[in-house]
């Protein structure tokens, strides 16, 4: 048997934008185990929902990351709604499915390019990110914001979309199809990323679901998990169908990664045909008084906010549960047997998003 | 928008273990634990999910009084275990991979275990309320 030695990976490393360490035990170049570490950059943002009027705290829960934004505000604003009882308007709740579904796009397209980089394809990641900005371009458009959208609020939400708006987003969605098309094609035909990405990071079925795994890393593996299945917002009207691989291999995460942009642009579009007329926005007035865990698929796959309340403006708790921190489990079976260099693209395929994570 | 019931179950300290135990047989999914405060004391939840249903189990304790983990039963609940022991200050005893209070770096111990917040080498906040 070969000397064991342990390798530090991160928590500063060019595949890694955000710091996450893992602590590599190698025998030779194959990795026997894998300890992760967190908490370099921990934030304690739920702590501050002791000290925010509860509306107030709809900026600071979008602030929690800056790819799945708007995201974070729309869950949280489903939990404060759904305590107080407050009825969203229905074409609030087909806008914020639509940005949701942009955020998706854009979150998609920026892990594509990362996952290509960590490949060292380079050209890859430029048209990956050269799509996003399209996308990007659409959200500012229409919320003022390419980061934070800021648009969420409990209640609705605080900018419409025109109808001609609608009308030029869907052109441009016809319009991005076919180049997301020839893009996703590269990821699925090309030697060199299913060399570096097949039989590679295995997860079987019965490991994700036993290690809690969510997202396109539990869908990678052949469980049709998705909380969009759950018809919160408008999704239970734009008969959506999860994307599920069953190889449960990192070549299985991106092929996931890539349908689903495929399925945002068509929820999207079929968002934008069937939206109804009417208010975005009710007036919401009082304290809430309750506890509920509000669910949302984000491109990395199950968010949970949980809200409790007295009936004063400040809440109890906030407890937020990000997908990054249910997939670590999951990802330390992932690394466990696998080559050296295999490491970042494992890392990448569980699509860390240590800002969530440590929110 | 579909709204799912969600069922809470309260349950003392001791038939924690034999509970999720039986959520494990059953084909449940550990979705999260979280921890907050009621009253003095504390409140945790375990949650659970089955065909997109969310079910929670519940317990109180008082602090400082250590529960058993259930890592040795689902492997995922030892990063939510390290995180409540590390930012509320409870003790949770036999988690699969324990940290031992390394998990989440914070600048004063158990920063949540008050229910103010408070700055390092300073009194109690008063909240602005």
């Amino acid at each position: 048997m070969s000397k064991q030695i342990v390798l530090p990976f991160g928590p500063q490393h060019p595949v890694l934008p955000e710091p996450i360490h893992l602590d590599l035990v190698l025998e030779d170049e194959r990795v026997i185990e894998a300890v992760p570490s967190i908490g370099y950059v921990h934030r304690g943002l739920e702590k501050l929902v002791e000290k925010r009027d509860y509306k107030d705290y709809v900026f600071i829960a979008e602030r929690i990351c800056g790819i799945c934004s708007f995201i974070h505000s729309a869950t949280y604003c489903h939990a404060v709604e759904t305590v107080m009882e407050v009825e969203v308007p229905r074409r609030a709740e087909y806008l914020r499915t639509i940005w949701s579904e942009y955020s998706r796009l854009h979150s998609h397209l920026l892990w594509l390019g990362c996952f290509a980089d960590s490949m060292g394809y380079e050209n890859l990641f430029m048209n990956s990110w050269r799509l996003r900005e399209k996308i990007l371009d659409v959200l500012e458009r229409t919320t003022g914001g390419r980061v934070i959208q800021g648009v969420c609020r409990v209640g609705g939400v605080s900018r419409d979309i025109p109808p001609e708006e609608l009308a030029r987003m869907s052109r441009e969605l016809a319009g991005l199809r076919p180049e997301l098309r020839e893009l996703t094609r590269v990821f699925e035909e090309d030697i060199t990323v299913q060399t570096r990405t097949k039989r590679i990071g295995l997860l079987p079925k019965d490991a994700a679901w036993d290690l809690g795994a969510v997202g396109p890393v539990c869908r990678g593996s052949g469980i049709s998990s998705d909380m969009r299945s759950t018809g919160y917002a408008a999704y239970d009207d734009l008969d959506f169908k999860p994307v599920v691989k069953s190889d449960g291999d990192c070549y299985a995460r991106c092929l996931v990664r890539a349908e689903e942009m495929f399925s945002s642009i068509s929820l999207i579009e079929k968002a934008i045909d069937r939206i109804p007329g009417g208010d975005v926005l009710v007036p919401v007035k009082g304290n809430p008084s309750g506890e509920f865990y509000a669910r949302a698929e984000q491109p990395r796959g199950e968010v949970i906010h949980y809200v409790k309340a007295n009936g004063k403006k400040n809440l109890q708790r906030h407890r937020v549960r990000t997908p990054t921190l249910a997939n670590v489990p999951a990802l330390v079976k992932m690394l466990a047997g696998c080559e050296l260099a295999d490491v970042p693209v494992i890392v990448l395929t569980i699509d860390p998003c240590i800002g969530c994570m440590e929110r | 928008m579909i709204k799912k019931a969600q069922s809470f179950q309260a349950l003392s300290p001791a038939e924690l273990i034999q509970s999720v135990q039986t959520c494990h047989d059953e084909g449940y999914r550990l979705v999260q634990i979280s921890c907050t405060h009621d009253g003095d004391n504390y409140e945790l939840t375990y949650s659970f999910d089955r065909d997109l249903a969310l079910s929670h189990l519940r317990i109180r304790i008082p602090p400082e009084t250590a529960i058993p983990s259930i890592s040795r039963i689902y492997l995922a609940a030892f990063v939510y275990e390290n995180e409540i022991a590390d930012l509320f200050g409870i003790p949770i005893t036999g988690i699969a991979i324990d940290y031992k209070g390394t998990f989440i770096r914070t600048k004063i111990p158990h920063p949540f275990g008050s229910p103010q917040v408070v700055k390092a080498g300073s009194k109690t906040e008063e909240r602005d309320e």
